[in-house]
C-alpha cells in the first residue's frame, strides 16, 4: 500500500508531472534538505572511506615503531616534518596512520554493538508486545533492571567480570543498549496489534512471525532507524571510554581511546598524542548524532524533542 | 499524592530485587574460578580455599544468593580484599566526594544550559541561537575523558591557573562535618580551605557538566519555543508587559516541566557516570573507587559498589517522577 501525495486531499499539487512517491522517498527528500543531517552524512562518509581504505590512505604502518623518531611534533611545529604530519608517539609510531586505522575499529565496534542491541532488543520488544501477559511482564522487568544502571557503569562492570578485551567491550556495550530498542518495538507492537489490518491478516491465517515481521515491525522502522544511528554514536563513545580505562582494546591496537590512555602519560611532553585521538572520537560521534537528529526530523516529526 | 508516592516507592522493591539478582550473578560471569581470578594464579591452595569459603562459593547457588541477600538487607557488603576494610565504610567515606562533584556539575549545567536555551528561544534563528545550538550538538558528542585532559593541559600545565587533580591541597587542614568540602569550609568559616576546595572543584565539575549542559540547553530551547507560540504569550505582550516579565513569568514557568525532568534524570546519570571524570582528576569518589576495585579484581567490592550506585540511581529517578507529578498537576496521578 502506497499513499501518493496526489491522492491526498487539500493542498496536493496539480502538476501533471507529479509522480507518485512512497513515504520513504518523501522522507529521503526531506532528509536531503536537512543541512544538519547532510553534515552528519558527510562526516560519516569520510570516516567510512578512512576505515575501508586505511592501508591506502595511511602513510605508515600503524604498529611500526621507529625509536629514532620518538615524540616528533606535528608538521606545523618548529621541529615537525612531513614524514609524520601529526607527529609520533613515545614508540615513534605515526599518529596520523594510527588514527586512520583507529576509524576501522570504531566503525567495527559501532556495527557489532548496534547489531547486538538491535537484534536482541527487537526480539525482546516484539515478543513482549505480541504475547503480552506474563511474558511481557518478565521481559520488560528485565529491561527495567538493565535501565536501573547508569549505562557506562554497567558496561564497565560487565567487562570487569568477563575480562578486558575489545570483544567483551563490544558485547557489554551492545547488552547495555538492548532496553532502548525493546521499548520502541514493544510500544509499536502494542499500538498496531489491535488495529483492523493486523486482525484481518490474522483472520486470513497469517502466522505470528508473519504478523510481527511483515505487518507490525515496518511501522516502527522510523524510530528504530533513528535509534540505530544514535546508537552508533553512543557505542563509539562508550567503547573509546572503556578502552581509555584499559578495559577495551589493548595496546598496541590503534584504538582511539587506548591511544588517549597512552597519550595521558605523555601529557607533559606531547600534547598532540592527547589531542588528535580525542578529536577523532568527537568527530565520529558528532557525525552520527547529527545524522540521527536529522533523521528524526525527516522520518518522524512526532519524535522531535 | 501520598498514595502515588507510596505506590511509586513500592514499585522500587521488584526493581531493587532485580538489581540484586543481576549483581549477584555477575560473579558467575567470570570464566573459570572466581577465587583464582581474584587472587591470581600463584595463590596458595589454602588461601584459595579460604576465599571460596568467605565468598560462599562452595554452597549451592540459591544458598549463595540467600546469604548475599541476608547480608545485604543488614547493610553488610563484606570486606574489600585490598584493604580488609568494610565495603560499606569505604563507600560511605567516598560518597560525599561524588555527591559534591555531581551537585556542582548539575548546578553549572542547569545555570548555563537554561540561560543559553532561554536566550536561543527568545532570539530564534539569531547568530546566538545558531552558535549555542552548534555548541550543544558538539557538547552531547563530547568524550569527556578527553575534554578533561585537554582542560588540564590548558589550565593547569600551560596557564597554571587551576590545580591538576584531587579535592584539596595537602597543606590545607579542614575539619570535616558533612565531607562535602565546600560546605564544611563554609560551616567552619575556613576561607582558605573554601578557596582551595572551589579551585579544585572547577575543572572536574565543568568537565562533568558538558553533556547535561548541552542536553538542558536543547530541551529548554525547544520547550520555550513551544510555550512562546501560545496565545496567552501574545496576550501578555499585547498588554504591554515588559519582555522580561513575559519570558520569565509567563514563558519559563510553563516551559519548566520537561526541563526539570531532564535535570533530574541527568543528575542520576552523573552520580553513576562520574567514573571517567573522577579517574582523570584523581577525585576520590565512588566511581574512582569502583574502578580501582575492578583493576584489583576485587569483585566483592565491585558488586557492593555497583549495588549501591544502582540503588541510588533508581531512588533519584523515583524522586524525579514524584517531583514531576507534583509540578505538573495536569498529569493525573495514576
Amino acid at each position: 500500500m502506497t499513499t501518493t501525495a496526489a491522492e491526498q486531499p487539500g493542498q496536493a499539487p496539480k502538476g501533471a508531472a507529479e509522480k507518485s512517491r512512497s513515504p520513504l522517498w518523501e522522507a529521503l527528500l526531506r532528509l536531503r534538505k536537512n543541512k544538519i543531517a547532510m553534515a552528519g552524512l558527510v562526516i560519516i562518509s569520510l570516516f567510512l572511506v578512512m576505515a575501508l581504505f586505511s592501508p591506502w590512505v595511511a602513510p605508515h604502518d600503524p604498529l611500526e615503531q621507529s625509536l629514532y623518531d620518538k615524540l616528533q611534533p606535528p608538521v606545523w611545529e618548529a621541529e615537525g616534518t612531513w614524514t609524520y604530519p601529526l607527529g609520533t608517539d613515545d614508540f615513534g609510531r605515526d599518529l596520523l596512520s594510527r588514527i586512520i586505522y583507529g576509524s576501522r575499529i570504531s566503525m567495527l565496534v559501532g556495527v557489532v554493538a548496534v547489531t547486538i542491541s538491535l537484534f536482541f532488543g527487537t526480539l525482546a520488544g516484539a515478543v513482549a508486545g505480541f504475547y503480552g501477559g506474563i511474558v511481557d511482564n518478565i521481559i520488560m522487568r528485565l529491561m527495567d533492571i538493565l535501565l536501573a544502571f547508569p549505562s557506562i557503569l554497567l558496561a564497565i562492570v560487565i567487562v570487569a567480570f568477563l575480562g578486558p578485551s575489545l570483544e567483551n567491550a563490544m558485547i557489554a556495550i551492545g547488552v547495555v543498549s538492548i532496553p532502548r530498542y525493546a521499548r520502541i518495538v514493544r510500544g509499536s507492537v502494542l499500538e498496531e496489534y489491535s488495529k483492523d489490518y493486523v486482525q484481518s491478516a490474522r483472520a486470513l491465517g497469517a502466522r505470528d512471525t508473519r504478523l510481527i515481521f511483515v505487518h507490525i515491525l515496518p511501522n516502527c522502522l522510523a524510530p528504530l532507524i533513528v535509534q540505530t544511528t544514535l546508537g552508533f554514536a553512543s557505542a563509539i563513545l562508550e567503547a573509546a571510554a572503556l578502552s581509555f580505562l584499559g578495559l577495551g582494546a589493548q595496546p598496541p591496537t590503534p584504538e582511539w581511546g587506548a591511544m588517549l590512555a597512552n597519550g595521558r602519560a605523555l601529557i607533559l611532553r606531547a600534547w598532540w598524542a592527547v589531542t588528535f585521538p580525542g578529536v577523532m572520537i568527537l568527530c565520529a560521534v558528532l557525525g552520527f548524532n547529527l545524522l540521527g537528529d536529522g533523521l528524526r526530523d525527516a522520518l518522524d516529526p512526532r519524535l522531535r524533542e | 499524592m501520598s498514595r502515588f508516592i507510596l505506590r511509586r516507592f513500592l514499585s522500587l522493591i521488584p526493581t531493587v530485587l532485580g538489581i540484586s539478582i543481576l549483581v549477584f550473578f555477575m560473579i558467575h560471569l567470570i570464566p573459570g574460578d572466581p577465587a583464582e581470578m581474584m587472587l591470581g594464579e600463584r595463590a596458595s591452595v589454602e588461601s584459595l580455599k579460604q576465599l571460596r569459603e568467605q565468598l560462599g562459593l562452595n554452597e549451592p547457588l540459591y544458598v549463595q544468593y540467600g546469604l548475599f541477600m541476608s547480608r545485604l538487607v543488614r547493610g553488610d557488603l563484606g570486606r574489600a580484599l585490598r584493604t580488609n576494610e568494610k565495603i560499606t565504610t569505604e563507600i560511605i567515606q567516598r560518597f560525599p566526594a561524588t555527591i559534591e562533584l555531581s551537585l556542582a556539575a548539575i548546578l553549572i549545567a542547569t545555570g548555563v544550559g537554561m540561560l543559553a536555551g532561554i536566550i536561543s528561544a527568545t532570539r530564534q534563528y539569531s547568530i546566538f541561537d545558531y552558535l549555542s545550538m552548534v555548541v550543544s550538538l558538539i557538547g552531547v558528542s563530547m568524550p569527556i575523558f578527553w575534554l578533561g585532559l585537554v582542560l588540564m593541559i590548558i589550565f593547569s600545565l600551560h596557564l597554571g591557573w587551576l590545580p591538576l587533580s584531587g579535592r584539596l591541597s595537602y597543606f590545607i587542614e579542614l575539619e570535616t562535618i558533612t565531607n562535602l568540602y565546600v560546605v564544611d569550609s563554609i560551616l567552619t568559616g575556613n576561607w582558605t580551605a573554601l578557596k582551595d576546595a572551589v579551585w579544585h572543584l572547577i575543572m572536574p565539575a565543568f568537565t562533568l557538566s558538558t553533556i547535561p549542559m548541552a542536553i538542558i540547553a536543547r530541551i529548554t530551547r525547544s520547550s520555550m519555543l513551544e510555550v512562546l507560540r501560545q496565545d496567552y504569550i501574545r496576550t501578555a505582550k499585547a498588554k504591554g508587559l515588559s519582555p522580561l516579565t513575559v519570558y520569565f513569568k509567563h514563558g519559563l514557568k510553563n516551559a519548566m516541566i520537561p526541563v526539570i525532568t531532564v535535570i533530574g534524570l541527568q543528575f542520576g546519570i552523573l552520580m553513576g557516570g562520574a567514573i571517567l571524570t573522577e579517574t582523570i582528576f584523581a577525585w576520590p569518589g565512588i566511581g574512582n573507587w569502583i574502578l580501582n576495585a575492578v583493576y584489583a579484581r576485587d569483585f566483592n567490592a565491585v558488586q557492593g559498589g555497583t549495588m549501591l550506585v544502582a540503588t541510588v540511581f533508581v531512588l533519584i529517578n523515583m524522586v524525579v517522577d514524584i517531583l514531576y507529578a507534583w509540578v505538573n498537576p495536569r498529569i493525573k496521578v495514576s
